[in-house]
Protein backbone atom coordinates (compact mmCIF):
# COMPACT_ATOMS: atom_id res chain seq x y z
CA UNK A 1 0.00 0.00 0.00
CA UNK A 2 1.48 3.35 -0.97
CA UNK A 3 1.86 5.95 1.73
CA UNK A 4 0.19 9.29 1.10
CA UNK A 5 2.68 12.10 1.44
CA UNK A 6 1.06 15.46 1.93
CA UNK A 7 3.08 18.67 1.92
CA UNK A 8 1.50 22.11 2.25
CA UNK A 9 3.05 25.36 1.06
CA UNK A 10 1.48 27.68 3.56
CA UNK A 11 1.15 31.14 5.04
CA UNK A 12 -0.29 31.05 8.56
CA UNK A 13 -2.50 34.13 8.30
CA UNK A 14 -3.89 33.53 4.81
CA UNK A 15 -7.63 32.70 4.92
CA UNK A 16 -7.07 30.52 1.87
CA UNK A 17 -4.38 28.45 3.60
CA UNK A 18 -6.47 28.27 6.78
CA UNK A 19 -9.23 26.58 4.76
CA UNK A 20 -6.90 23.84 3.60
CA UNK A 21 -5.45 23.28 7.10
CA UNK A 22 -8.97 22.94 8.57
CA UNK A 23 -9.99 20.50 5.81
CA UNK A 24 -6.89 18.38 6.48
CA UNK A 25 -7.64 18.45 10.23
CA UNK A 26 -11.28 17.46 9.66
CA UNK A 27 -10.10 14.43 7.69
CA UNK A 28 -7.53 13.56 10.36
CA UNK A 29 -4.73 13.73 7.81
CA UNK A 30 -1.05 14.01 8.72
CA UNK A 31 0.99 16.40 6.64
CA UNK A 32 4.20 18.38 6.60
CA UNK A 33 4.31 22.05 5.76
CA UNK A 34 6.50 24.97 4.87
CA UNK A 35 5.70 28.55 5.77
CA UNK A 36 6.37 30.77 2.77
CA UNK A 37 7.92 34.19 3.20
CA UNK A 38 5.58 36.03 0.85
CA UNK A 39 7.25 39.40 1.47
CA UNK A 40 10.88 38.29 1.59
CA UNK A 41 11.18 35.75 -1.21
CA UNK A 42 9.08 32.85 -2.42
CA UNK A 43 10.69 29.42 -2.28
CA UNK A 44 11.85 27.61 -5.40
CA UNK A 45 9.36 24.88 -4.62
CA UNK A 46 6.49 27.39 -4.67
CA UNK A 47 7.67 28.96 -7.90
CA UNK A 48 8.02 25.53 -9.50
CA UNK A 49 4.72 24.15 -8.17
CA UNK A 50 2.62 27.20 -9.01
CA UNK A 51 4.42 29.00 -11.85
CA UNK A 52 1.33 30.87 -13.11
CA UNK A 53 0.26 32.51 -9.84
CA UNK A 54 3.17 31.82 -7.41
CA UNK A 55 0.59 31.83 -4.62
CA UNK A 56 -0.17 29.79 -1.54
CA UNK A 57 -1.70 27.46 -0.63
CA UNK A 58 -0.25 24.65 -2.70
CA UNK A 59 -0.88 21.08 -1.59
CA UNK A 60 1.60 18.53 -2.85
CA UNK A 61 0.21 14.99 -2.77
CA UNK A 62 2.99 12.50 -3.41
CA UNK A 63 4.82 15.34 -5.14
CA UNK A 64 1.93 16.38 -7.43
CA UNK A 65 0.73 19.95 -6.89
CA UNK A 66 -2.91 20.93 -6.42
CA UNK A 67 -3.59 24.66 -6.66
CA UNK A 68 -6.29 27.15 -5.61
CA UNK A 69 -7.62 26.73 -2.07
CA UNK A 70 -11.24 25.78 -2.82
CA UNK A 71 -10.00 23.39 -5.49
CA UNK A 72 -7.66 21.85 -2.91
CA UNK A 73 -10.53 21.35 -0.45
CA UNK A 74 -12.60 19.62 -3.18
CA UNK A 75 -9.58 17.44 -3.95
CA UNK A 76 -9.08 16.50 -0.29
CA UNK A 77 -12.77 15.62 0.02
CA UNK A 78 -12.73 13.48 -3.14
CA UNK A 79 -9.47 11.70 -2.36
CA UNK A 80 -9.99 11.03 1.35
CA UNK A 81 -13.63 10.08 1.57
CA UNK A 82 -14.32 10.09 5.30
CA UNK A 83 -15.88 12.08 6.81
CA UNK A 84 -17.54 13.68 3.74
CA UNK A 85 -17.34 17.48 3.66
CA UNK A 86 -19.74 18.15 0.76
CA UNK A 87 -23.44 17.24 1.05
CA UNK A 88 -24.50 13.88 -0.35
CA UNK A 89 -27.26 15.12 -2.66
CA UNK A 90 -26.46 16.79 -5.99
CA UNK A 91 -28.63 19.83 -5.33
CA UNK A 92 -26.99 20.39 -1.95
CA UNK A 93 -23.58 20.12 -3.63
CA UNK A 94 -24.57 22.66 -6.28
CA UNK A 95 -25.66 25.08 -3.50
CA UNK A 96 -22.33 24.54 -1.71
CA UNK A 97 -20.35 25.17 -4.91
CA UNK A 98 -22.39 28.28 -5.70
CA UNK A 99 -21.81 29.83 -2.28
CA UNK A 100 -18.14 28.79 -2.22
CA UNK A 101 -17.73 30.63 -5.53
CA UNK A 102 -19.54 33.67 -4.04
CA UNK A 103 -17.27 33.64 -0.97
CA UNK A 104 -14.20 33.38 -3.21
CA UNK A 105 -15.32 36.27 -5.41
CA UNK A 106 -16.50 38.63 -2.67
CA UNK A 107 -15.26 38.15 0.89
CA UNK A 108 -11.49 38.64 0.79
CA UNK A 109 -11.58 41.44 -1.80
CA UNK A 110 -14.51 43.04 0.03
CA UNK A 111 -12.47 43.07 3.21
CA UNK A 112 -9.38 44.33 1.40
CA UNK A 113 -11.43 47.27 0.12
CA UNK A 114 -11.96 48.21 3.78
CA UNK A 115 -8.32 48.19 4.89
CA UNK A 116 -7.16 49.83 1.65
CA UNK A 117 -9.37 52.90 2.01
CA UNK A 118 -10.31 55.83 4.19
CA UNK A 119 -12.96 58.53 4.37
CA UNK A 120 -15.92 58.18 1.99
CA UNK A 121 -14.38 55.21 0.22
CA UNK A 122 -14.07 53.41 3.55
CA UNK A 123 -17.75 54.02 4.33
CA UNK A 124 -18.70 52.60 0.94
CA UNK A 125 -16.42 49.58 1.39
CA UNK A 126 -17.84 48.92 4.86
CA UNK A 127 -21.43 48.97 3.57
CA UNK A 128 -20.59 46.68 0.67
CA UNK A 129 -18.88 44.24 3.02
CA UNK A 130 -21.87 44.18 5.36
CA UNK A 131 -24.07 43.52 2.33
CA UNK A 132 -21.87 40.54 1.37
CA UNK A 133 -22.21 39.12 4.89
CA UNK A 134 -25.98 39.69 4.82
CA UNK A 135 -26.22 37.59 1.67
CA UNK A 136 -24.28 34.84 3.44
CA UNK A 137 -26.61 35.24 6.39
CA UNK A 138 -29.45 34.54 3.94
CA UNK A 139 -27.68 31.36 2.86
CA UNK A 140 -27.27 30.34 6.51
CA UNK A 141 -30.93 30.94 7.32
CA UNK A 142 -31.88 29.31 10.62
CA UNK A 143 -29.38 26.47 10.25
CA UNK A 144 -26.50 25.92 12.65
CA UNK A 145 -23.99 25.68 9.84
CA UNK A 146 -23.74 26.81 6.22
CA UNK A 147 -23.70 23.13 5.32
CA UNK A 148 -26.87 22.42 7.31
CA UNK A 149 -26.95 20.51 10.59
CA UNK A 150 -23.30 19.56 10.36
CA UNK A 151 -20.10 21.57 9.95
CA UNK A 152 -18.88 20.97 6.42
CA UNK A 153 -17.35 22.23 3.20
CA UNK A 154 -18.96 25.66 3.05
CA UNK A 155 -18.21 26.41 6.70
CA UNK A 156 -14.58 25.49 6.03
CA UNK A 157 -14.49 27.85 3.02
CA UNK A 158 -15.73 30.87 4.99
CA UNK A 159 -14.44 30.40 8.55
CA UNK A 160 -10.79 31.13 7.59
CA UNK A 161 -11.75 34.71 6.70
CA UNK A 162 -13.28 35.23 10.15
CA UNK A 163 -9.82 35.79 11.66
CA UNK A 164 -9.63 38.94 9.51
CA UNK A 165 -13.07 40.24 10.52
CA UNK A 166 -11.98 41.94 13.81
CA UNK A 167 -9.48 43.99 11.76
CA UNK A 168 -12.17 45.02 9.28
CA UNK A 169 -14.48 45.88 12.19
CA UNK A 170 -11.85 48.06 13.83
CA UNK A 171 -10.93 49.94 10.65
CA UNK A 172 -14.54 50.22 9.39
CA UNK A 173 -16.07 51.05 12.77
CA UNK A 174 -18.75 48.37 12.87
CA UNK A 175 -19.57 45.13 14.67
CA UNK A 176 -20.59 42.01 12.77
CA UNK A 177 -22.58 40.71 15.75
CA UNK A 178 -24.75 43.86 15.48
CA UNK A 179 -25.03 44.01 11.67
CA UNK A 180 -25.25 40.26 10.98
CA UNK A 181 -26.00 38.51 14.28
CA UNK A 182 -26.54 35.08 12.72
CA UNK A 183 -23.07 35.20 11.14
CA UNK A 184 -21.69 36.32 14.52
CA UNK A 185 -23.33 33.31 16.18
CA UNK A 186 -22.12 30.99 13.42
CA UNK A 187 -18.51 32.17 13.92
CA UNK A 188 -18.73 31.43 17.67
CA UNK A 189 -20.25 28.02 16.94
CA UNK A 190 -17.49 27.10 14.45
CA UNK A 191 -14.78 28.23 16.86
CA UNK A 192 -16.06 25.62 19.31
CA UNK A 193 -14.86 22.96 16.87
CA UNK A 194 -11.38 21.59 17.52
CA UNK A 195 -10.15 21.76 13.90
CA UNK A 196 -11.13 25.43 13.74
CA UNK A 197 -9.95 26.45 17.22
CA UNK A 198 -6.51 24.92 16.64
CA UNK A 199 -6.11 26.42 13.17
CA UNK A 200 -7.44 29.98 13.33
CA UNK A 201 -4.68 32.50 14.06
CA UNK A 202 -5.06 35.08 16.79
CA UNK A 203 -6.79 38.16 15.40
CA UNK A 204 -4.09 40.53 16.74
CA UNK A 205 -1.57 38.90 14.39
CA UNK A 206 -3.84 39.70 11.43
CA UNK A 207 -4.17 43.25 12.76
CA UNK A 208 -0.38 43.60 12.80
CA UNK A 209 -0.09 42.27 9.24
CA UNK A 210 -2.82 44.59 7.96
CA UNK A 211 -1.16 47.51 9.77
CA UNK A 212 2.03 46.71 7.88
CA UNK A 213 0.15 46.44 4.59
CA UNK A 214 -1.59 49.79 5.17
CA UNK A 215 1.79 51.44 5.76
CA UNK A 216 3.13 49.83 2.57
CA UNK A 217 0.16 51.20 0.64
CA UNK A 218 0.56 54.63 2.21
CA UNK A 219 -2.81 54.55 3.95
CA UNK A 220 -1.47 55.08 7.47
CA UNK B 1 -18.27 4.23 -14.79
CA UNK B 2 -19.95 7.07 -12.97
CA UNK B 3 -17.75 9.97 -12.03
CA UNK B 4 -19.56 9.80 -8.68
CA UNK B 5 -18.14 6.42 -7.69
CA UNK B 6 -14.50 7.37 -7.45
CA UNK B 7 -14.97 10.01 -4.79
CA UNK B 8 -18.21 9.32 -2.96
CA UNK B 9 -18.03 7.69 0.46
CA UNK B 10 -19.97 4.42 0.67
CA UNK B 11 -22.66 5.86 2.91
CA UNK B 12 -23.48 8.65 0.47
CA UNK B 13 -23.20 6.50 -2.65
CA UNK B 14 -26.65 4.99 -2.22
CA UNK B 15 -28.18 8.42 -1.62
CA UNK B 16 -26.59 9.90 -4.76
CA UNK B 17 -27.50 7.09 -7.13
CA UNK B 18 -31.11 6.59 -6.07
CA UNK B 19 -31.58 10.35 -5.96
CA UNK B 20 -30.03 10.70 -9.43
CA UNK B 21 -32.31 8.08 -10.94
CA UNK B 22 -35.36 9.93 -9.63
CA UNK B 23 -34.12 13.44 -10.41
CA UNK B 24 -33.11 12.56 -13.98
CA UNK B 25 -36.80 12.33 -14.94
CA UNK B 26 -37.83 15.76 -13.57
CA UNK B 27 -38.46 18.78 -15.82
CA UNK B 28 -35.53 20.90 -16.92
CA UNK B 29 -35.56 24.54 -18.00
CA UNK B 30 -32.73 26.89 -18.90
CA UNK B 31 -32.97 30.67 -18.60
CA UNK B 32 -30.47 32.08 -21.05
CA UNK B 33 -29.34 34.56 -23.61
CA UNK B 34 -28.04 33.10 -26.91
CA UNK B 35 -24.81 35.16 -27.16
CA UNK B 36 -23.65 34.29 -23.62
CA UNK B 37 -20.73 31.83 -23.44
CA UNK B 38 -21.87 30.93 -19.93
CA UNK B 39 -25.32 29.94 -21.16
CA UNK B 40 -23.69 27.96 -23.98
CA UNK B 41 -21.81 25.95 -21.34
CA UNK B 42 -25.02 24.84 -19.64
CA UNK B 43 -26.63 23.88 -22.95
CA UNK B 44 -23.62 21.88 -24.16
CA UNK B 45 -23.60 19.93 -20.88
CA UNK B 46 -27.29 19.09 -21.25
CA UNK B 47 -26.75 18.11 -24.89
CA UNK B 48 -23.89 15.77 -23.96
CA UNK B 49 -26.27 13.99 -21.61
CA UNK B 50 -29.11 14.07 -24.18
CA UNK B 51 -31.36 15.85 -21.69
CA UNK B 52 -34.53 17.40 -23.08
CA UNK B 53 -35.11 20.87 -21.72
CA UNK B 54 -37.19 23.97 -22.22
CA UNK B 55 -35.22 27.07 -23.15
CA UNK B 56 -36.34 30.59 -22.22
CA UNK B 57 -34.55 33.49 -23.91
CA UNK B 58 -34.11 36.48 -21.58
CA UNK B 59 -34.24 40.00 -23.03
CA UNK B 60 -31.06 41.25 -21.39
CA UNK B 61 -30.21 43.85 -24.02
CA UNK B 62 -33.66 45.38 -23.57
CA UNK B 63 -33.20 45.33 -19.79
CA UNK B 64 -36.26 43.14 -19.30
CA UNK B 65 -35.21 40.36 -16.97
CA UNK B 66 -38.08 37.98 -16.29
CA UNK B 67 -39.57 37.64 -12.82
CA UNK B 68 -38.52 34.01 -12.92
CA UNK B 69 -34.87 35.00 -13.48
CA UNK B 70 -34.91 37.57 -10.70
CA UNK B 71 -36.54 35.10 -8.32
CA UNK B 72 -34.26 32.19 -9.31
CA UNK B 73 -30.98 34.10 -9.11
CA UNK B 74 -31.52 36.87 -6.56
CA UNK B 75 -27.78 37.12 -5.76
CA UNK B 76 -26.51 37.95 -9.26
CA UNK B 77 -29.72 38.24 -11.38
CA UNK B 78 -27.75 36.70 -14.27
CA UNK B 79 -28.03 33.91 -16.81
CA UNK B 80 -27.63 31.00 -17.08
CA UNK B 81 -30.02 29.55 -14.55
CA UNK B 82 -30.87 25.87 -14.71
CA UNK B 83 -34.25 25.04 -13.18
CA UNK B 84 -34.52 21.37 -12.35
CA UNK B 85 -37.85 20.35 -10.88
CA UNK B 86 -38.24 24.11 -10.31
CA UNK B 87 -35.09 24.27 -8.15
CA UNK B 88 -32.58 26.81 -9.43
CA UNK B 89 -28.89 26.13 -10.02
CA UNK B 90 -26.78 29.17 -10.89
CA UNK B 91 -23.23 29.85 -12.18
CA UNK B 92 -22.25 28.09 -15.39
CA UNK B 93 -19.55 25.76 -14.08
CA UNK B 94 -21.69 24.84 -11.05
CA UNK B 95 -24.45 23.95 -13.53
CA UNK B 96 -22.08 21.84 -15.64
CA UNK B 97 -20.95 19.88 -12.57
CA UNK B 98 -24.54 19.44 -11.42
CA UNK B 99 -25.60 18.11 -14.83
CA UNK B 100 -22.63 15.73 -14.81
CA UNK B 101 -23.65 14.33 -11.42
CA UNK B 102 -27.40 14.07 -11.89
CA UNK B 103 -27.29 12.49 -15.36
CA UNK B 104 -24.48 10.19 -14.32
CA UNK B 105 -25.51 7.47 -16.79
CA UNK B 106 -24.60 9.73 -19.75
CA UNK B 107 -21.03 10.37 -20.99
CA UNK B 108 -18.87 11.76 -18.17
CA UNK B 109 -18.02 15.45 -18.39
CA UNK B 110 -15.45 15.64 -15.58
CA UNK B 111 -12.69 13.05 -15.33
CA UNK B 112 -13.13 10.35 -12.70
CA UNK B 113 -9.65 10.60 -11.17
CA UNK B 114 -9.53 13.23 -8.37
CA UNK B 115 -6.17 14.65 -9.53
CA UNK B 116 -7.36 15.01 -13.13
CA UNK B 117 -10.51 16.68 -11.80
CA UNK B 118 -8.39 19.13 -9.80
CA UNK B 119 -6.35 19.93 -12.93
CA UNK B 120 -9.54 20.46 -14.95
CA UNK B 121 -11.03 22.75 -12.28
CA UNK B 122 -7.76 24.72 -12.05
CA UNK B 123 -7.58 25.42 -15.79
CA UNK B 124 -11.26 26.39 -15.93
CA UNK B 125 -10.60 28.92 -13.14
CA UNK B 126 -7.56 30.19 -15.07
CA UNK B 127 -9.61 30.61 -18.27
CA UNK B 128 -12.35 32.57 -16.53
CA UNK B 129 -10.35 34.61 -14.01
CA UNK B 130 -7.10 35.31 -15.78
CA UNK B 131 -7.21 34.56 -19.50
CA UNK B 132 -10.59 35.63 -20.87
CA UNK B 133 -10.56 39.01 -19.06
CA UNK B 134 -7.39 39.84 -21.07
CA UNK B 135 -9.20 39.01 -24.31
CA UNK B 136 -12.12 41.24 -23.34
CA UNK B 137 -9.78 44.03 -22.30
CA UNK B 138 -8.02 43.80 -25.65
CA UNK B 139 -11.36 44.19 -27.40
CA UNK B 140 -12.85 46.97 -25.28
CA UNK B 141 -9.71 49.09 -24.83
CA UNK B 142 -7.68 50.95 -27.44
CA UNK B 143 -4.11 51.69 -28.46
CA UNK B 144 -1.32 50.52 -26.17
CA UNK B 145 -3.68 49.10 -23.51
CA UNK B 146 -5.34 46.91 -26.13
CA UNK B 147 -2.00 45.79 -27.55
CA UNK B 148 -0.69 44.78 -24.13
CA UNK B 149 -3.91 42.94 -23.24
CA UNK B 150 -3.81 40.92 -26.47
CA UNK B 151 -0.12 40.10 -25.91
CA UNK B 152 -1.00 38.75 -22.46
CA UNK B 153 -3.86 36.78 -23.99
CA UNK B 154 -1.38 35.30 -26.49
CA UNK B 155 0.91 34.18 -23.66
CA UNK B 156 -2.06 32.64 -21.90
CA UNK B 157 -2.96 30.69 -25.01
CA UNK B 158 0.52 29.18 -25.09
CA UNK B 159 -0.13 27.91 -21.55
CA UNK B 160 -3.50 26.54 -22.67
CA UNK B 161 -1.85 24.87 -25.69
CA UNK B 162 0.48 23.10 -23.23
CA UNK B 163 -2.44 22.20 -20.96
CA UNK B 164 -4.26 20.78 -23.98
CA UNK B 165 -1.30 18.56 -24.87
CA UNK B 166 -1.15 17.20 -21.30
CA UNK B 167 -4.89 16.73 -20.80
CA UNK B 168 -5.79 15.36 -24.25
CA UNK B 169 -2.99 12.76 -24.27
CA UNK B 170 -2.94 12.76 -28.05
CA UNK B 171 -6.71 12.69 -28.51
CA UNK B 172 -9.07 15.25 -30.03
CA UNK B 173 -10.28 17.05 -26.93
CA UNK B 174 -9.15 18.21 -23.47
CA UNK B 175 -11.49 15.48 -22.22
CA UNK B 176 -9.94 12.81 -24.47
CA UNK B 177 -11.96 11.20 -27.22
CA UNK B 178 -15.11 13.11 -26.16
CA UNK B 179 -15.62 16.70 -25.10
CA UNK B 180 -15.35 17.29 -21.37
CA UNK B 181 -15.26 20.01 -18.74
CA UNK B 182 -12.33 21.99 -20.09
CA UNK B 183 -13.53 21.75 -23.68
CA UNK B 184 -16.82 23.27 -22.51
CA UNK B 185 -15.07 25.93 -20.38
CA UNK B 186 -12.87 27.19 -23.23
CA UNK B 187 -14.97 26.23 -26.23
CA UNK B 188 -17.97 28.22 -25.03
CA UNK B 189 -15.88 31.36 -25.68
CA UNK B 190 -15.04 30.42 -29.30
CA UNK B 191 -17.79 32.42 -30.97
CA UNK B 192 -16.75 35.61 -29.16
CA UNK B 193 -13.06 34.86 -29.78
CA UNK B 194 -13.78 34.74 -33.51
CA UNK B 195 -15.77 37.99 -33.39
CA UNK B 196 -12.99 39.71 -31.46
CA UNK B 197 -10.37 38.39 -33.90
CA UNK B 198 -12.40 39.88 -36.77
CA UNK B 199 -13.23 43.19 -35.09
CA UNK B 200 -9.77 43.83 -33.61
CA UNK B 201 -7.83 42.32 -36.53
CA UNK B 202 -5.88 39.91 -34.32
CA UNK B 203 -5.27 36.19 -34.50
CA UNK B 204 -5.75 34.59 -31.09
CA UNK B 205 -6.20 30.87 -31.73
CA UNK B 206 -3.60 30.84 -34.47
CA UNK B 207 -2.60 27.88 -36.63
CA UNK B 208 1.09 28.71 -36.39
CA UNK B 209 1.29 29.69 -32.71
CA UNK B 210 -1.19 27.22 -31.18
CA UNK B 211 -1.65 24.47 -33.78
CA UNK B 212 -3.31 21.99 -31.42
CA UNK B 213 -5.85 24.50 -30.13
CA UNK B 214 -6.48 25.63 -33.71
CA UNK B 215 -7.45 22.10 -34.73
CA UNK B 216 -9.31 21.57 -31.46
CA UNK B 217 -11.42 24.67 -32.13
CA UNK B 218 -12.65 23.21 -35.42
CA UNK B 219 -13.36 19.80 -33.90
CA UNK B 220 -15.15 21.32 -30.91
CA UNK B 221 -17.35 23.60 -33.01
CA UNK B 222 -18.42 20.66 -35.19
CA UNK B 223 -19.34 18.40 -32.27
CA UNK B 224 -22.97 17.34 -32.20
CA UNK B 225 -23.44 18.68 -28.65
CA UNK B 226 -22.04 22.07 -29.65
CA UNK B 227 -22.93 23.01 -33.22
CA UNK B 228 -26.51 24.07 -32.63
CA UNK B 229 -25.78 26.25 -29.58
CA UNK B 230 -22.51 27.95 -30.59
CA UNK B 231 -23.59 31.02 -32.61
CA UNK B 232 -22.14 31.70 -36.06
CA UNK B 233 -19.45 34.40 -36.23
CA UNK B 234 -21.60 36.55 -38.56
CA UNK B 235 -24.68 36.47 -36.33
CA UNK B 236 -22.65 37.24 -33.20
CA UNK B 237 -20.71 39.99 -34.99
CA UNK B 238 -23.98 41.80 -35.76
CA UNK B 239 -25.03 41.37 -32.14
CA UNK B 240 -21.66 42.70 -30.95
CA UNK B 241 -22.13 45.89 -33.01
CA UNK B 242 -25.57 46.34 -31.48
CA UNK B 243 -24.23 45.69 -27.98
CA UNK B 244 -21.46 48.27 -28.37
CA UNK B 245 -23.92 50.85 -29.68
CA UNK B 246 -26.20 50.23 -26.70
CA UNK B 247 -23.21 50.53 -24.35
CA UNK B 248 -22.16 53.80 -26.00
CA UNK B 249 -25.73 55.04 -26.38
CA UNK B 250 -25.30 55.61 -30.15
CA UNK B 251 -26.46 54.01 -33.42
CA UNK B 252 -24.19 51.32 -34.87
CA UNK B 253 -22.11 51.96 -38.01
CA UNK B 254 -22.61 49.51 -40.91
Amino acid sequence: MSKDELFLLDFGLSPFCIRVRIALAEKGLQYKGQEEDLFGGKSELLQKSNPIYEKVPVLLHNGKPILESTNIVYYIDETFASPPLLPACSYGRSRARFWADFIDKKVFDGGAAIWRSKGDELELAKNEFIDILKKLEGALGDKDYLGGEKFGFLDIVLIGSSSWFPTYERIGGFKIEDECPKIGAWIKRCKGRESVAKTLPEPHKVCELVGMLRKMHGIE
Amino acid sequence: MDAAKSFQSPESLFVVHSESARMATETVKVLGCWPSPYVIRARIALNIKSVEYEYQEEDLLGGNKSDLLLKSNPVYKKVPVLLHADRPICESLVIVQYVDEVWASGPAILPSDPYDRAIARFWAIYMDDKWYPRVKEGFFSEGEASKIAFEEADKGLLLLEEAFTKCSKGQKFFGGERIGYLDIALGSHLAWIRVIEKASNVSLIDEAKTPNLYKWAHDFSADVAVKDVLPSTDKLYEFAKLLISVMKGSTPEK
